[in-house]
């Protein structure tokens, strides 16, 4: 989609994300390992990497021109051999300082469960690469692109208060999808806008059109994508957690074809969709409520 | 090129009559371009001395070029004489501070605060300035050209390849090996033994055949396992990584502060014992070293 954001508003939401605090399980889990000299690397990149904040920032270093990498660093965990994980310990300490997110902003839209749906979300699209697209994408950039997917939608509540609470409202009463009551009330949906900061951050492109194609059946199709959109529609279909976008049944006709016709039978391959369900729900703090 | 050491000792500095031969001054390292350029790796220590023997030659023109902002490596920065007389220009170049979002002036400001030094940045003499790195951008020093690569410590550390007029050296700075923070087995392990074995493809190949390689060598092999993650490297390391990229002549630096000169050669004639086929020279670090390239 075109964007009718005014170049002030761009320079707004590009600066936000400094002051954007993480969720409030991952700060509360690095404040705690911190303070073990001798806690484990693998345990600390366990916790940045369900944060779809942190994930962001420390993606957002390690990709700039500072480093002049030749190719683009796509996980937390590729970050740490870079950078070293004391470097990365003190980045997240430093975003933990920001504070947390809190679970309710003034639009309404419940972070948590936004939170459980990136992270289901990125679960799935990680298994999904592993179990139909093999060779074709590598499954923990698809579950990087499960996790920001929607991080447009964060930046939205977090800085675009009274628009997007209209979009969810509009979404809500006439029965539309977010993206397109996005698009009416702020002038861009949250799959632009969280491209268009992917873009300025120089992650890499597949994951930056990822992000801004995931509403878009037209665009060229990719295995990366193709994870993704699949990740997504099982996960709302099964409202794992809700990130203002309810599931509607006539969705399915968009399933990419990699995966056959029916959805069912994708659930059925993907695993114990209930366990991924439940390690979600224990970083993302909620209950047994979706 | 010519290479004199005048600092070799990592973490403190250790004088007295257990460190006398190797020296126990912190890094620093001066290069000279075929032009006489100055060039200083780290402000450790060892940079005092050095400042002493540039007395004579006034005005002196300095480049400083800091691995990484550990105390070792930038202690003796606040006593480098030339600093303090009108007429000399330093310059300091250094890696951007992620934590402190800062360039490498940050150093500079944060030593001579009130609390820690009697002199103020504003009441320095001479001429200077600050160029905060971008790795793999060459810096040209004259006939030199400075390039900083990132290797592996607690803290971003630069490396730094210099070439002149054909020839050409390596500091490693401070530099661990990289590791699998995953055990064999675990989810996360292959991916990030790919990520390893691509990043120390990309280091080898930035280190180059080198005429001249100096490597952070501060454990035996015994004693890395209780100190894997501080951030150094061991001889046996240092010795495989000069094989890798074929160096001409390796020298085993940033000797473990509590390593006595008997000690020392101890470990390093062991280390060399286990490389019988190595191909080129290796020295120990030894302050006063000097090398033509």
């Amino acid at each position: 989609m075109s964007s009718q954001l005014t170049p002030e508003l761009e320079r707004k939401l590009t600066t936000a994300v400094e002051r954007m605090p993480a969720f409030p399980k991952s700060v509360q889990a690095i404040l705690e390992m911190t303070r073990n000299v001798d806690c484990l690397p693998k345990d600390l990149v366990g916790v940045i990497e369900k944060d779809p904040v942190m994930t962001v920032k420390i993606l957002r270093v390690i990709n700039s021109a500072y480093y002049g990498l030749p190719n683009k660093i796509t996980s937390v965990a590729q970050s740490v051999v870079y950078l070293g994980i004391n470097t990365i310990k003190n980045l997240a300490l430093s975003f933990a300082a920001v504070g947390i997110l809190p679970r309710f902003s003034t639009t309404g839209f419940d972070i948590q469960k936004y939170l459980l749906h990136s992270l289901t979300v990125a679960f799935v699209a990680r298994l999904l690469c592993e179990k139909f697209a093999r060779g074709e994408a590598d499954p923990m950039d698809c579950y990087i692109a499960g996790l920001l997917h929607d991080f447009g939608k964060v930046v939205f509540t977090q800085f675009l208060s009274i628009e997007f609470m209209k979009s969810l409202a509009i979404a809500v009463d006439f029965d539309k999808p977010l993206h397109i009551a996005e698009q009416e009330t702020i002038g861009a949906d949250h799959a632009y806008v969280g491209a268009l900061l992917a873009k300025k951050w120089q992650f890499a492109e597949p994951l930056v059109e990822c992000i801004r194609d995931h509403h878009n059946p037209a665009a060229a199709p990719s295995a990366m994508m193709d994870c993704l959109r699949m990740a997504d529609m099982i996960c709302r279909r099964q409202a794992f957690g809700d990130a203002g976008n309810p599931w509607r049944e006539e969705e399915l006709s968009q399933m990419p074809a990699r995966f056959g016709g029916e959805i069912e039978s994708v659930i059925a391959k993907v695993g114990d969709l209930e366990k991924i369900l439940a390690d979600a729900q224990s970083f993302a703090q909620i209950g047994t409520e979706r | 090129m010519k290479v004199r050491l005048w600092g070799v000792r990592g973490s403190i500095a250790v004088p007295g009559p257990r460190t006398v031969r190797y020296g126990g001054n912190t890094t620093c390292i001066e290069v000279r371009g075929d032009d006489d350029a100055l060039i200083v790796l780290d402000a450790g220590t060892g940079i005092f001395p050095l400042a002493q023997s540039l007395l004579a030659h006034l005005p002196v023109t300095a480049h400083i070029f800091i691995t990484h902002t550990h105390w070792d490596h930038i202690q003796g920065l606040p006593f480098f004489i030339p600093i303090f007389i009108p007429g000399n220009t330093i310059r300091l170049y250094g890696a951007f501070d992620l934590i402190a979002q800062r360039g490498i002036e940050h150093v500079m400001q944060v030593q001579l605060q009130f609390s820690y030094f009697p002199i103020r940045e504003a009441e320095l003499k001479a001429r200077i300035e600050y160029e905060t790195l971008s790795v793999g951008v060459p810096v040209t020093v004259g006939e030199a050209a400075v390039t900083p690569v990132l290797m592996n410590h607690p803290v971003p550390d630069l490396g730094y390849r210099i070439e002149c007029n054909g020839k050409s050296l390596f500091f490693t700075g401070d530099h661990e090996p990289h590791y699998n923070i995953y055990s064999p087995g675990e989810e996360g392990y292959d991916e990030y033994q790919a990520a390893i074995e691509q990043r120390q493809a990309e280091l080898d190949a930035a280190i180059g055949a080198v005429d001249l390689l100096i490597v952070d060598s501060a454990y035996t092999s015994e004693e890395y396992p209780h100190k894997r993650g501080w951030g150094h490297g061991t001889f046996d390391s240092a010795i495989e990584l000069a094989k890798r990229v074929g160096a001409k002549r390796l020298i085993c630096t940033h000797h473990e502060p509590t390593r006595s000169d008997d000690d020392l050669e101890r470990v390093f004639n062991e280390a060399l014992a286990r490389h019988p086929d190595f191909g080129c020279e290796i020295l120990l670090a030894q302050e006063g070293l000097e090398i033509t390239l």
